[in-house]
């Protein structure tokens, strides 16, 4: 009977692989399947027992903090909403938002392995590190009152380090009434919950005419002197442009074309220069893909042009007005923080900086264990071409069309944009792009506000951008 | 070095892992344990060795190994209870010593097993007696829709567990009156031998047995440890691989129409192909606990989160692992100690499955051999039906962990297995030195 009995272990340990097989498909192959499967809580429920680090601003005021909570869980403050959509929130019902999503790791302190190993021998209770950030509370303030309850964005940055320090949203929302009143949030059409700095799609208007002049300068096809037709009525792919009012200007420079933001000039230049050429320029400038900030992907929009469907096109499609284009008609759709992001690159001398919220991350014991340092992304253009961008925008301001942001002893550097979003009832997007000192930016700035009565980005968004670079620059000092 | 030497020596690594484990989860959960449960791991050590000291006294020759792995396991057990809850670890402990009672009142008062060949059709009757009883209305008691235990005031108590035992002892015994007519008296059939009619009646009963018990107590994975221990012996006592082809064949038609007629076991296997789907995700008695089984093994990776670190509750105190300290004991396992400690125990049954069919082939008697081969593959089975449970290769069924699970009658039952499987081979090994 012993050979039986001998096959018969064979089976038993045939049966067992398949045991071991099967439980090192749950636990090693197939795991990060079932961690990401939604109805799996355990990783929310296991955050909800760490004490979440703080998240603070640049001042060091605190924007969020965990307090106790049931059992041995605790759940999440916020002392200050004028940051709502770059905190974001955190609650095991809900999931996450903002900063609370992407500096998630830090925040419930899964940086060091050693830590970790340590904090379990000893048997201490895992503690979060505190997410230091980039943003300026006065600025923010100062931006939110200068939109006054309008809808719309307002993004400042600093071009040669990449930080962040006004990102303001209107609507904003209390992240305490999150849990409670989620659904109404969401269902608002007024969209509280969307951060428009980086998730709103609009169209850029004559700011996008700056992307237009890189492309135009840097190539070396154009000038600052080149001289074009200037009046009304150019055909663009076959069908007549008209400049704003109908204004002729006759044979206008490059320089001129800017500061009066000329579109039937801005628009041939566009066709000349082609959409490959267009193309190259935005790339460089990273339209066409999502940001490189320290945000969740989910709340980030590539910004570009758009068919339709609500597909993204690359510039070069066939579907693509390359001329309108270039003055920032046609299908485009931006994000105030890429918009942001452009004027950054001509101030820091056509280098792009990652734009970063975050500065660094401080365990609990008051330690930096990780400072975010300025990271270059790419050279969009030669310094040369920055330099004449820069003078060009510094004009826009002295006598153009961005003289309302003009600051009392500081040279500002700028381009207004008007969108027409919708003709017969007279809504328009006004836009303002800026950077100043024009001679050694230490502050570039988007502004923009969503379906305006009439407004002009001369007259409604350049005194946004100019309160919040005021405040910036001197608020220190002055206060 | 003795037998008896070599398995006090065995016992170091199981002595080492409870002072270890406990220690461990002491540490962790130090604000909300006593030390007073810690007394009960001590307490748990010296059951071992005085195990040990009567093992050299009623059975010196006795295989060395198997009384240590066993005692690995109970250890490994007690750790992970004490660690889920240490009410309940007392409670084991104290099931322990019942168990090993048990274990010592077999080896004293039943000198010679060979005895019970005697008492077959009393063993076989007592062993369905003991699988019916759940469905008495008044003791029975019903968990997600499988009747599985019995409820006699406090105390619950899962029959099967020792029935396994009973119908071991009653196929062994049967098998080896029939083993040479069912080879000899078969006919060769189309290729396959076909045992004569007269003594494929009691097959046949037993197939019935096995279906009668998916109907009565409607759950598969016992039925599939009992039939599977008793296709095992008929392998051994007849060494016809067609003999185990029929009854497989037989079984799985048998569990394939039942399982589309009985509207529970229906719904096992539903929840088994499916965990993830919402409906049966939210419905009573679904998918749920299979689910969560899987989500907490992923958390455990390669070497696990640690003793104690396994998140068992949600934030209001109700468990999130169903039944974690009985059918998803594994569950708990491999998240706490990754995939390295489940192997670590699945090794261990190995190790017990090897030793006992080893005592089956020293045995001298065919009686002897096949109860060794059916207690060995019983047990193996049954660490199979609930593991591959717990790791959906089959359907998830409530069988305990043998030696792990919290459960008194599973401790018991294993034990008075083990006795037995220590008798034989206290026998044949004496035999064979003689």
């Amino acid at each position: 009977m012993n050979t039986p009995i001998t096959r018969l272990f064979g089976l038993v340990v045939l049966l067992f692989a398949v045991l071991v097989f099967a439980t090192s498909w749950w636990t090693e192959f197939g795991a990060q399947r079932l961690r990401d499967n939604p109805l799996n809580r355990r990783q929310l429920l296991e955050d909800a027992k760490v004490k979440r680090g703080r998240i603070l601003a640049d001042d060091g005021s605190v924007l969020a903090r965990s307090v106790k909570a049931q059992g041995d869980t605790y759940t999440r403050i916020y002392p200050s909403n004028i940051f709502s959509h770059e905190v974001g929130y955190s609650f095991t019902t809900l999931g996450r938002a903002g900063l609370e999503e992407s500096r998630n790791p830090a925040l419930t302190g899964q940086g060091g392995e050693v830590d970790t190993l340590i904090d379990q021998l000893s048997g201490r209770k895992k503690a979060g590190d505190d997410v230091v950030t980039n943003l300026d509370p006065a600025a923010q303030k100062v931006a939110l009152q200068q939109l006054a309850g309008r809808k719309g964005s307002v993004v400042a940055m600093e071009p040669s380090t990449g930080k962040v320090r006004v990102m303001a949203s209107v609507p904003g929302f209390d992240q305490n009434q999150v849990p409670k009143h989620f659904k109404q949030l969401n269902r608002d059409t007024d969209a509280p919950l969307l951060n428009r700095s980086t998730q709103a799609g609009y169209p850029p208007g004559s700011t996008f005419k700056v992307v237009t002049a890189t492309a135009a300068l840097d190539s070396g096809k154009f000038n600052q002197d080149s001289t074009l037709n200037g009046d009304s009525g150019v055909e663009i792919s076959g069908v007549p442009l008209a400049n704003d009012g109908g204004e002729d200007f006759g044979p206008i420079n490059m320089t001129d074309a800017l500061t009066h933001s000329v579109n039937t000039y801005w628009a041939q230049i566009g066709e000349k220069l082609g959409k490959a050429t267009m193309a190259k320029y935005m790339n460089l400038y990273g339209f066409d893909r999502k940001p490189p900030l320290d945000y969740p992907n989910a709340q980030k929009r590539a910004s570009g042009e758009y068919s339709k469907r609500g597909r993204l096109l690359p510039p070069t499609s066939n579907q693509v007005d390359v001329g309108r284009m270039a003055i920032g008609q046609d299908k485009l759709a931006v994000t105030p923080l890429q918009m942001a992001e452009v004027a950054a690159t001509i101030a820091n001398g056509g280098v792009r900086v990652k734009p970063r919220l975050t500065s660094k991350i401080v365990d609990p014991d008051g330690r930096t264990t990780q400072r975010i340092n300025p990271q270059d992304v790419t050279r969009v253009m030669k310094k040369s071409t920055a330099v004449q961008l820069a003078q060009m925008m510094s004009k826009v301001v002295q006598e153009g069309t961005g003289t309302a942001a003009a600051l009392q002893g500081i040279d500002v550097a700028g381009k207004t944009g008007t969108a027409e979003i919708d003709v017969a009832n007279n809504i328009t997007q006004p836009w303002f792009i800026a950077f100043a000192p024009a001679k050694n930016p230490r502050i570039a700035i988007a502004a923009t506000v969503e379906r305006s009565q009439g407004g002009f980005g001369g007259t409604v968004a350049a005194p946004i951008a100019k309160a919040v670079m005021e405040q910036l620059l001197q608020g220190g000092s002055q206060q | 070095m003795s037998a008896r030497n070599r398995e006090l020596f065995g016992l170091i690594p199981a002595a080492l892992l409870l002072t270890g484990g406990f220690a461990a989860v002491f540490i962790q959960q130090q604000n909300v344990l006593s030390d007073v449960s810690l007394t009960y791991g001590a307490i748990f050590l010296g059951l071992c060795l005085a195990a040990h000291i009567f093992l050299r006294f009623t059975l010196p020759d006795a295989d060395p190994y198997l009384f240590p792995l066993v005692a690995l396991l109970a250890c490994f057990g007690l750790v992970v209870i004490y660690r889920i809850d240490d009410t309940l670890a007392r409670e084991q402990a104290q099931w322990f010593v019942v168990g090993l009672i048990a274990f010592a009142a077999v080896i004293l008062f039943l000198r010679d097993y060979r005895v019970l060949e005697r008492y077959r059709y009393t063993i076989a009757f007592i062993g369905l007696g003991l699988l019916v009883l759940p469905r008495l209305p008044g003791i029975g008691a019903q968990v997600n829709g499988a009747y599985l235990g019995i409820k006699i005031g406090p105390v619950t108590f899962q029959p099967a567990e020792l029935a396994k035992i009973c119908l071991v002892i009653f196929v062994a015994s049967y098998l080896r009156d029939t083993r040479q007519v069912l080879v000899l008296g078969a006919r060769r059939f189309m290729g396959l031998t076909i045992p004569p009619l007269k003594h494929f009646g009691p097959l046949l009963v037993i197939w019935g047995a096995s279906m009668l018990m998916l109907v009565l107590i409607r759950d598969l994975g016992s039925s599939l440890m009992f039939f599977g221990g008793f296709l095992a012996m008929l392998y051994v006592a007849t060494n016809r691989v067609s003999f185990v082809l029929v009854g497989l064949i037989l079984f799985a038609l048998g569990a394939w129409f039942l399982g589309s007629h009985i509207g529970h076991v229906h719904d096992r296997v539903e929840t088994w192909l499916d965990p993830f789907r919402t409906t049966l995700y939210n419905k009573p008695g679904g998918s749920y606990q299979i689910a969560q089984s899987l989500f907490a093994q992923a958390d455990g990776g390669l070497i696990g989160t640690g003793f104690g670190q396994a998140l068992l509750s949600l934030p209001n105190g109700t468990p999130i692992l169903p039944a974690a300290h009985t059918d998803l004991i594994y569950a708990v396992i491999t998240n706490e100690l990754g995939l390295a400690g489940a192997c670590g125990v699945l090794l261990v049954y190995l190790l017990f499955t090897e030793r006992g069919f080893k005592i089956a082939t020293l045995a001298r008697d065919s009686f002897s051999s096949l109860l060794a081969t059916g207690l060995t593959a019983v047990l193996a089975l049954q660490v199979f039906v609930i593991v591959g449970g717990v790791t959906k290769v089959i359907p998830l069924t409530g069988v305990t962990l043998p030696f792990v699970s919290y459960g008194g009658s599973s401790i018991v039952a294993n034990f008075i297995l083990l006795a037995l499987l220590l008798q034989i081979s206290d026998r044949a090994r004496r035999d064979r030195a003689a």
